[in-house]
Order: structure tokens, then sequence, then C-alpha cells
């Protein structure tokens, strides 16, 4: 059994405004030394097998067709193995 | 001859009703929902996809609705030409099915709007928007991501082939950032494909269509579409 992590990014030329938003947030707060905020979402699941190439297809096939949209956002993901 | 919209409910659609009671109700045409579980529909001329928050806009809005079962059957009844309107939450959902390019990103605002708005009717061309007069129609908005994102590439292909069919605009039909309400690239309103069978649109025609809300300038899509279907 494998262990994945996903992590979905918006592209850097990408206007996120969740980031904007919380910024804004940050300066209130008196983080003045902040910039550049940008949120992104963290997925783990795990996958039921123990050929770590077929983990790998289905983790990019599972993170490209539904855990991220290829028009504004990449991903990267990282497998271990767990018993 | 009555045309028969066929309205998929998702669960978490819940413009639905408002769909139903605008084509139905409102306009007297025949109107049928389909369970987005159904594995077929038979004797619908249009397909409606409603507005809501389907799947409680998880992950992406409309991104998991693109696995509903029927979801299939209306990406083929694309294929054959059938017409589909995608309204709001619908809109979002033919983005993530790649039957119409790019993406919708929170309003640039971050906020929920929602007031009336005018749309400058760029293409008349279509099934969608023959029976418009007008350079301009008033229709309702509310949505909290709206912000409709292609890359320039994409944006000049739209422009080129007339799929622009809606730009946020004044009363006027004047397209500037003073009446983008989202912030949406290029003031992108609603778009269709090549084929000219299937749009998507943020704002709610079917917000209105009944005369009790002083506001009928929806209606003409939908009579569009009829005028399309019986031609």
């Amino acid at each position: 059994m494998f262990k994945a992590t996903v992590i979905v990014k918006r592209r850097p030329k990408i206007l996120d405004p969740q980031g904007k938003a919380a910024e804004q947030g940050a300066k209130l707060l008196g983080f003045n030394n902040v910039s550049g905020t940008r949120i992104g979402k963290y997925i783990e699941f795990h996958i039921d097998t123990n050929d770590e190439k077929a983990a790998e297809k289905e983790v990019k096939e599972y993170s490209e067709k539904l855990l991220s949209n290829p028009i504004m956002e990449d991903f990267e993901y990282r497998l271990e193995k767990v018993k | 001859m009555k045309p028969t919209f066929g309205i998929v409910t998702f669960p978490g659609s819940n413009c639905d009703y408002d769909a139903y009671y605008a084509v139905k109700k409102v306009l007297d045409y025949e109107a049928q929902f389909i369970w987005h579980k159904e594995k077929s529909f038979n004797g619908v001329d249009a397909i409606i996809l409603p507005g809501g928050f389907s799947y409680g806009d998880y992950l992406r809005t409309g991104a998991i609705a693109k696995f509903s079962p029927i979801m299939e059957h209306v990406v083929n009844f694309a294929e054959k030409g059938g017409i589909i309107l995608g309204i709001c939450n619908g809109f979002q959902i033919l983005l993530e099915s790649g039957l119409l390019p790019g993406t919708m990103q929170v309003n640039e605002s971050l906020k929920f709007v929602c007031k009336d708005i005018y749309l400058k009717v760029e293409n008349r061309d279509t099934p969608f928007t023959n029976k418009i007069e007008n350079d301009t129609i008033k229709i309702p908005i509310k949505h909290g991501e709206g912000n409709y994102y292609a890359d320039v590439k994409t944006v000049t292909e739209l422009e080129k082939n007339g799929q622009i069919v809606f730009r946020y605009a004044s009363k006027n039909g004047k397209v500037s950032n003073q009446y983008n309400p989202n912030g949406s690239i290029s003031n992108i309103a609603g778009i269709m494909n090549t084929r000219k069978n299937v749009m998507g649109l943020m704002p709610h025609p079917e917000n209105a269509c009944d005369p009790v809300l002083r506001k009928t300038d929806g209606q003409l899509i939908f009579k569009s579409i009829a005028q399309s279907l019986f031609n």
C-alpha cells in the first residue's frame, strides 16, 4: 500500500483572490514582511497496490482528471510505501 | 409545437425549479426534470443545466458533477447537435466537462454578487439569441465564482469565431471594467461552442421571465431556443 500526498497550486500568473485576501489579513495583524501569499490544496489518500509504477500512474491520473484543473493549476505529488 | 426542456437536477442544484417555472409556467413550454443518476433521457428537445452548488462546490465548482452518470448522455446529446444551455453552475459544469473552453475563478472582489446587470449581445446569429433585438438585455447575476478565465490564445479564438455571446456592459452596451461585476477576462458573461449548440452563461435568464418581477428579458433566450428548434 502507498500513501499519496498531492499538492495543487495555482499557476504563478493566475490571480489568487484567496491568497490576496489572506495577505490583507496578514497586514492587519501586523505581519508587514509577508508577501506573495498563494493558497493551494493539500490532498492525501491511500492506493492499495504494491506496484509502485501502478500507484504512480493512478496518482497522476487522479490528479490530472479530478484533483486539479489543468487550465489554471499545477500539481506535485509524493508517494511513500506504508504497511 | 411546444419544445420540451429537460432540466438536470444535481445534488445541490437550487435553480432547477426556477428554470422549470420559467419554461413551463411562464412560457408555457413543456419541461421535465432529469435526476443526475438517470442513465438516459427521451423526448427532450433541449437540455438545461441549472444553477446552484452541485456537490457543494467541493474541490472546484462543477468538478464533481461532470462525473454524474447523466453527463455522459449530456455530452452525447451535445455531440449529436442537441441544444444545451448551462446557467451559472451549469456553465461551470460545461467548462469542467470540456464542452466549453476556459474555467471559473472566485470573483475578483471576493464577494458574492447578486444584482441585475446589463449584457451586451455580441452575437445574434445563435440558437440562444435569435429573438433578441436590442443591443443589451437586463438579467440578474448571483454568484461568487463567475470570474471567467481563459488564456489569451483561447480568448482570441473565441472572439474570432464569434463564440462570445454576451459581455457585461452598461445599459447602452458600453463594455468596460466599470461594468465588469466579477473580473471576467474581456468582460465575458456567456460563450458557446464552435458548433453553436452549447452555451454557458453566468447570469440567470430564468430569473428574468415572470412579468411580476418587472423584468422579462430572460424570456428571449428561451424563445430563441424554441424558435431555433422548430425552424
